[in-house]
């Protein structure tokens, strides 16, 4: 069978007669750290006297990593002024030896600085990187805008396809789990709502709690939020395994406006879906409230939709749906600014895929606040 | 025009016995059959040197027998082994033997070059962090980097620094059968004889068995012992390059005495 099946641990033993050592088995990394003490331990023979020879001729393998350690033995002991002499190494093996001969490697350049001198050139980065990446995306904001305005004026470059594609992807794709979402939250409201409320008589207010809950926030709320994790993530890992593979530099070189290629339909595609979104979630929600109102709170369908009509306006519905692309527009300028800010690494699209998540979801909440502060300033 | 090894020598080559076997393999994708009935041998201690017009199918060969790519038909057996009926920490062990070097590297990108080397060390070998070092640094001396490449990562490197880096670690632990899908495609000339020169260097000093996958007829002329090479899905022909030279089969004659090989043919004598 081939070699390596059988194995000789590596040896060193003293020979008789004066300064002799005798290697023996497998020199080999397979050995491990085994191969390192008997290294070692030619060089502490070797210390006791001026003079050492080294008989290799009972060394049945030797690979670099073998030869790299007698060779740094050897250098070793030439240090502490003991003469070494290498004999009856087989000619493959003196090869090797040379091959491997020893060499002083530059040491790595690694500054050792104090903890809290690193800290806060940490701090110091992290706030100058979200500056940076502040103004970044309020530029890749007026670039879309500006190619949006291109696209508006000529058509042509107006991607339908791709759009529609997209739409599928983002809008159509994520329907089944959004209805089902906001099936069970509509349903948890009101159950909480009636059992909160019966305390005090007020149950049939369930039904106005959940229409203006639902509508005004919960319904487009939970959508943008499942759509960030979701779809954003999914875009910016798209994108940025594009950038990784130089995909985006391809379509760079070519002339083609990497915004309006890649993307536009993706947010255009985002900005379509996601009010068609929160309107199949706003009547999924409902829907689960009036399931669970009729069964838990004895409220009947009936009852329920006269109630609803009561509580809700237009504009209760309207509030909800208007954010609804605001919200997308800002999960899509940050779901592909990450991914083109994808660097070489896998490492790095994983950074950017969270970061993506992370910073969209979190915009969709500070969004809806400043919608919020609007809206009843208005009067809404 | 088959010359297959295996009609004449049965299992034992000119270099004693076989470190890869395969027989009658097919494997296809959908519908289209990239290996027909394919049977291959690669002697221990051997550098055989895979040829094919691109697209037949080498680098879906080497990652079959690497168990990449599932097989539908046929038997592939590896230091005399069959891989696939072999229990988990057996064929762990196996595949600590060998080293690979894929055709576009598949460098780690997380990594730097040092510590991709390091990383089949580390994950298999207990080992001191200053020998580690200063085996990563010697490998990568030894494939003609420069020290300061080091400790780059792989998105910062140049096309054949990859392939250099990607030699290193497939060569990590010094194993005794390696796989090398073009490596000496994106170098320069003087890098690519100094590729076949180290691969020549390890063959020799640490018994490698190397099977290569290559386009650069140099290579072949230089240190293959063997030349296969691979057409229809089949090998068409395997043998001392001499033989593959003679051979009349079309696309032989072609690779061998077209516009490219007949400069380098014509300096053999035949
Ligand atoms: N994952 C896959 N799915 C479908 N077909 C594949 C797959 N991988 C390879 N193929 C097909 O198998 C054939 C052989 O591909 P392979 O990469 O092995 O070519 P090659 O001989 O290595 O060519 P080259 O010299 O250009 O590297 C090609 O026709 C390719 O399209
Ligand atoms: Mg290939």
């Amino acid at each position: 069978m081939a070699a390596g099946a059988a194995q000789a641990l590596p040896d060193v033993s003293p020979l008789e007669g004066g300064a002799r050592l005798a290697l023996a088995g497998d020199w080999t990394l397979a050995a491990s750290r085994r191969l390192e003490q008997k290294a070692q331990e030619i060089v502490d023979f070797g210390r006791r006297s001026t003079f050492v020879t080294i008989d290799l001729s009972g060394v049945s393998r030797l690979d670099t990593a073998g030869a790299w350690l007698i060779n740094r033995s050897r250098r070793l002991l030439a240090g502490a002024n003991v003469a070494v002499v290498i004999e009856h190494a087989r000619p493959e093996h003196d090869i090797l030896l040379e091959e491997a001969a020893y060499r002083e490697f530059p040491p790595r350049a690694r500054g050792r600085i104090s903890i809290v001198a690193e800290l806060l050139s940490d701090i110091g980065r992290a706030v100058v990187s979200s500056a940076r990446e502040f103004y970044r995306g309020v530029a890749f904001l007026g670039e879309f805008v500006s190619v949006m305005a291109f696209v508006a004026t000529h058509p042509k470059h107006f991607r339908g396809t791709s759009l529609v594609a997209h739409m599928e992807l983002v809008g159509l794709r994520s329907a089944p789990i959004i209805i089902l979402i906001n099936l069970l939250v509509g349903s948890i409201v009101a159950q909480q709502g009636i059992f909160q409320l019966m305390r005090f008589g007020a149950t049939s207010y369930t039904v106005s709690l959940i229409g203006i809950l639902v509508l005004r926030e919960l319904g487009v709320l939970l959508t943008a939020i499942m759509i960030a994790g979701r779809s954003g993530s999914a875009i910016t890992a798209e994108i940025g395994s594009m950038k990784m593979r130089e995909e985006v530099d391809a379509l760079r070189v070519m002339g083609l406006s990497v915004i309006e290629v890649l993307v536009a339909p993706r947010v255009l595609a985002l900005v379509a879906s996601l009010p068609i979104l929160t309107f199949i979630a706003d009547i999924a929600a409902l829907f689960g409230g009036m399931l669970v109102s009729w069964g838990y709170g004895g409220i009947s369908p009936v009852a329920f939709t006269s109630l609803l009509r009561d509580a809700i306006g237009l504009n209760t519905f309207m509030v909800g749906i208007i954010k609804a692309p605001f919200m997308a527009l800002v999960i899509g300028l940050i779901a592909t600014m990450d991914g083109l800010a994808t660097l070489g690494s896998a490492e790095s699209l994983g950074r950017q895929v969270t970061s993506s998540v992370v910073k969209s979801i979190f915009m969709v909440i500070v969004l809806d606040g400043l919608f919020a502060v609007f809206f009843a300033s208005i009067h809404y | 025009m088959t010359f297959s090894e295996r009609d004449g020598s049965g299992a034992i080559g000119p270099h004693g016995d076989v470190t890869i076997s395969v027989r009658d393999l097919v494997v296809g994708f959908g519908d289209k059959l990239v290996m027909k009935g394919l049977d291959l041998d690669v002697y221990r201690g051997e550098v055989l040197g895979f040829v094919g017009g691109s697209g037949q199918g080498k680098s879906v060969l080497t990652r079959a027998i690497l168990g990449l790519v599932p097989t539908r038909g046929g038997s592939i057996r590896i230091f005399g082994k069959n891989r696939d009926s072999l229990p988990p920490a057996e064929r762990r062990a196996l595949e600590q033997r060998w080293g690979v070097l894929f055709q576009n590297g598949a460098l780690f990108s997380g990594l730097t070059v040092k510590q991709n080397i390091q990383m089949p060390m580390r994950e298999t070998r207990d080992l001191s962090p200053r020998l580690m070092d200063e085996l990563a640094m010697l490998k990568i001396e030894l494939v003609g980097l420069k020290p300061d490449a080091a400790d780059k990562f792989p998105s910062e490197l140049s096309g054949g620094m990859v392939k250099r880096a990607a030699l290193a670690r497939a060569l990590a632990l010094d194993p005794e059968l390696v796989f090398l899908d073009e490596p000496t495609s994106g170098l320069d000339p003087i890098g690519a004889a100094e590729f076949d020169e180290l691969i020549a260097t390890l063959q020799k000093t640490l018994g490698l068995t190397v099977f290569m996958v290559t386009h650069d007829l140099d290579s072949l002329y230089s240190i293959c012992d063997r030349v296969a090479a691979l057409a229809e899905g089949k090998v068409i022909a395997a043998g001392p390059l001499e033989t593959l030279l003679q051979s009349d089969h079309p696309w032989l004659k072609a690779y061998f005495h077209g516009v490219r090989g007949g400069r380098l043919a014509a300096t053999i004598p035949d």
